[in-house]
């Protein structure tokens, strides 16, 4: 399964990516199962699984860890917003 | 009704009388403007730059002008939210909202930006004689958004 997954504000600069198009094993198939997945990556990315700041949308709605992904979903990852 | 992204200023007054033009049924237009202020957390702020989510930026701040609807008996609504560099005294946020009478002009537009403030994915970053940095969302944003749920 593949999905494209955005990054954004400090995360993006902290990761040093804004979007990748990522091919998911089997089993990897919510919002937090992809979290544990992109931490496998070690170093700075260690923190996805376990920021509880950390916001997600799929497919540019707000998702929370439950949030079922699916082949060519948009998943966007992103600290709390501070707009207006 | 409308939502607009943009990177170019708004003016406050056109986007007023657009609102109303032509009708007869308006009682009451409450308006919001957000600007860029010199200080923040302490420190002289030079510019800020807005990111934001093309694409869900337009249907988070969609959502929340529909669920202002559903919540009061309003007229119309406009937000018109800017991104990109913005330098201290520039505007950030519109918000209008019209109806018959003050009291859903009003509540619906403070329902609005609070709403847009924890909803809405536009991220600031300041520069500071220090550097720049990226703002950190505040614990009294959350709380206004849950006083909704109480009211």
């Amino acid at each position: 399964m593949s999905v494209r997954i955005l990054f954004f504000a400090s995360l993006r600069e902290k990761l040093g990516v804004g979007a990748e198009d990522v091919s998911l094993p089997d089993g990897v198939d919510t919002v937090g199962k992809l979290r544990e997945f992109l931490a496998q990556r070690g170093g700075d990315w260690s923190s996805i699984s376990v920021d509880t700041r950390l916001r997600a949308a799929v497919n540019q709605r707000m998702a929370d860890a439950t949030m079922p992904v699916g082949e060519g979903d948009e998943v966007a990852f992103f600290p709390p917003v501070t707009g207006g | 009704m409308g939502v607009r992204v943009q990177e170019e200023a708004f003016d406050v007054g056109r986007e007023l009388a657009a609102l109303t033009a032509g009708r007869v049924d308006v009682g009451a237009v409450a308006s919001f403007v957000g600007l860029v202020r010199d200080r923040n957390d302490g420190q002289g702020i030079s510019a800020m730059t807005l990111e934001h989510y093309p694409g869900m930026t337009q249907s988070a701040l969609e959502d929340i002008v529909e669920q202002a609807k559903s919540r009061w008996d309003l007229l119309d609504v406009l937000v018109v939210h800017r991104y990109g560099r913005l330098v201290p005294g520039d505007s950030i946020v519109l918000v209008l909202v019209s109806s018959a009478h003050r009291g859903e002009a009003f509540s619906a537009c403070e329902f609005v930006m609070d709403f847009l403030k924890t909803n809405a994915p536009f991220w600031k970053k300041e520069v500071t004689p220090d550097g720049a940095r990226w703002v950190e969302a505040r614990e009294s944003d959350a709380a206004a958004v849950q006083r909704w749920d109480a009211s």
